[in-house]
């Protein structure tokens, strides 16, 4: 099969799964009759509609090809920094520091990226950022809360930025053998991660009880985790066809994203009980902001892409 | 053509979501007065406002910043329909209000900044006067009292470029002038109507 052939019998079975999901969130929809119950299937059913967006947009990018894609996830750093931005308290005085941020480090970033420079984007915000921002900021002179201004837009972009750029990095792989199949390892790692919280979601309500972090993240519990974690490594293991890996390397690559995205999901949500909001954003109806879609792709990206860059390349 | 690409940069860097709170989005005579941050301030209202109210509502921008080179003054004049008005005319009181009064008069709505200046906090500080003759002199004009959100953070004075802060645009229950309030009770009191939605939340 070749590339194309492959990407259009994943897209069609995602659009398959996603129509199963559509009749059931329309049945249930026409059988619930409390009121709490009225609210969880109208966001599930928000829910699902956004998925069907988010698919499109990225069947449409991969198969405009590495440009578009490329654009895209840069424009997903955009607006998951604008949320966090927004949401963080930042002074007049940071505005400089902001400029070097969304103006200059992360269109840099991406074009490192576009032009395979391994080397540099990988240290461009740890070190050039790291160095960067606390100049710009001191240049203005207001000493208050400097160490903690400082961090927060340096976490911000090592987040948003440099940790979501490593998605589309993958694109920049070759494995032997294998040319231009960075789009599969992508798919591999979105639908991994994304298939895990949809699952660690349904498991979480059809059989959450205990709860794994209950002051953190009120929504996430052991059942959810076990059931929805297991799924999406069932899954991962499942797509091991389109990957350089074997059947059960699939499976513990599934296994490391299923891990990171948890870990993500979680610290993600102390950072925003610490801000106190239970959402980044309402750009994405039903789910919140784009970061609440992204939180367990930005902390599983890096690690796939290192392990697959290690192992396989 | 030029409104849409303001409109879709507007929301692109500041996304600038409007919040009827108290009031709706209706087809009537208003002036909208707002807190005032930054030089954003009159696009983000504007861009605020569905399309058909857009057209017959004019904010009032400060002539030594929107009236400065051409760029800026054909996109204040011809499609913000602004109103330039000069800070520092010497005079009797209120003379600065003449073009204000002719819009009115005409029976189209104002965005209004009664602090006169921007200011960097997240309340805004006293009000000037303006707001108060020009609702002495037509009282069937509603009054809606207008929060922006983050402006000050996205563009604050003294800098050239904004950087992509959400902002909000939030609209309150109208106000009126009361027989026999005093100008200073007024003022005040439309004050406090614009700080009571900057705790609003957000939802």
């Amino acid at each position: 099969m070749s590339l194309n052939d492959k990407l259009f019998v994943l897209f069609a079975g995602i659009c398959g799964l996603l129509a199963v999901a559509s009749v059931i969130g329309f049945a249930l929809s026409r059988r619930v009759a409390s009121e709490s119950g009225r609210a969880t299937v109208d966001n599930l059913n928000a829910r699902i509609r956004a998925w069907w967006v988010m698919v499109a947009i990225f069947a449409v990018s991969f198969g405009l090809g590495r440009g578009v894609t490329v654009v895209l996830f840069a424009l997903t750093s955009f607006y998951t920094l604008r949320e966090f931005v927004s949401l963080t308290p930042t002074r007049a005085a940071d505005h400089l520091p902001l400029v070097a941020a969304f103006y200059v480090l992360l269109p840099l970033q991406y074009w490192l990226i576009w032009i395979d420079w391994y080397a540099l984007f990988t240290i461009l915000i740890p070190v050039y950022g790291f160095l960067l921002l606390p100049s710009l900021a001191a240049l203005k002179g207001d000493p208050e809360q400097f160490l903690l201004r400082v961090s927060r837009i340096q976490w911000g972009l090592m987040l948003t930025v440099y940790c979501i750029s490593h998605a589309p990095a993958l694109l920049t792989l070759d494995v032997p053998g294998r040319p231009r199949e960075g789009f599969l390892l992508l798919f591999f790692l979105i639908t991994v991660a994304q298939f895990s919280d949809v699952m660690q979601y349904v498991f979480g309500k059809l059989f959450g009880r205990t709860k794994v972090a209950p002051v953190v993240s009120p929504s996430k519990t052991v059942e959810g985790l076990l059931g929805g974690g297991l799924s999406a490594v069932a899954a991962g293991a499942a797509l091991w066809w389109i990957t350089p890996f074997t059947p059960l390397e699939a499976a513990a690559m599934a296994l490391a994203i299923v891990a990171m995205g948890f870990l993500g999901g979680l610290a993600l949500s102390a950072v925003k009980r610490s801000m106190g909001v239970k959402d980044w954003g309402t750009m994405i109806s039903g789910h919140g902001g784009v970061l609440d879609r992204m939180d367990s792709l930005s902390f599983a990206a890096p690690v796939f892409f290192h392990l697959t860059r290690y192992f396989f390349t | 053509m030029i409104d849409i690409v303001l409109i879709a940069l507007t929301r692109f860097l500041v996304g600038g979501q409007a919040h009827w709170i108290a009031s709706a989005p209706e087809m009537r005579q208003r002036i909208y007065f707002a807190n005032h941050a930054s030089h954003l301030d009159a696009l983000l209202i504007w861009s605020a406002l569905p399309r058909r109210l857009r057209a017959s509502t004019h904010p009032i921008a400060a002539a030594d910043y929107w009236g400065a080179g051409k760029v800026r003054r054909h996109i204040a004049l011809n499609v913000l329909n602004a109103v330039l008005i000069d800070r520092s005319t010497q005079g009797p009181p209120g003379a600065a209000l003449a073009p204000l009064r002719g819009v009115l008069a005409e029976g189209e709505s104002l965005i209004l900044f009664p602090e006169g200046t921007r200011g960097s906090e997240r309340l805004p500080g006293p009000f000037k006067s303006g707001i108060y003759w020009l609702s002495q002199e037509f009282p069937d004009v509603e009054l809606i009292p207008t929060y922006l959100d983050n402006p000050s953070r996205a563009f604050p004075k003294g800098t050239f470029l904004p950087v992509p802060i959400s902002c909000t645009v939030r609209f309150g229950a109208p106000i009126a002038l009361q027989t026999g309030e005093e100008k200073d009770n007024f003022l005040e009191r439309a004050r406090a109507t614009v700080a009571a939605l900057a705790s609003d939340p957000v939802e």
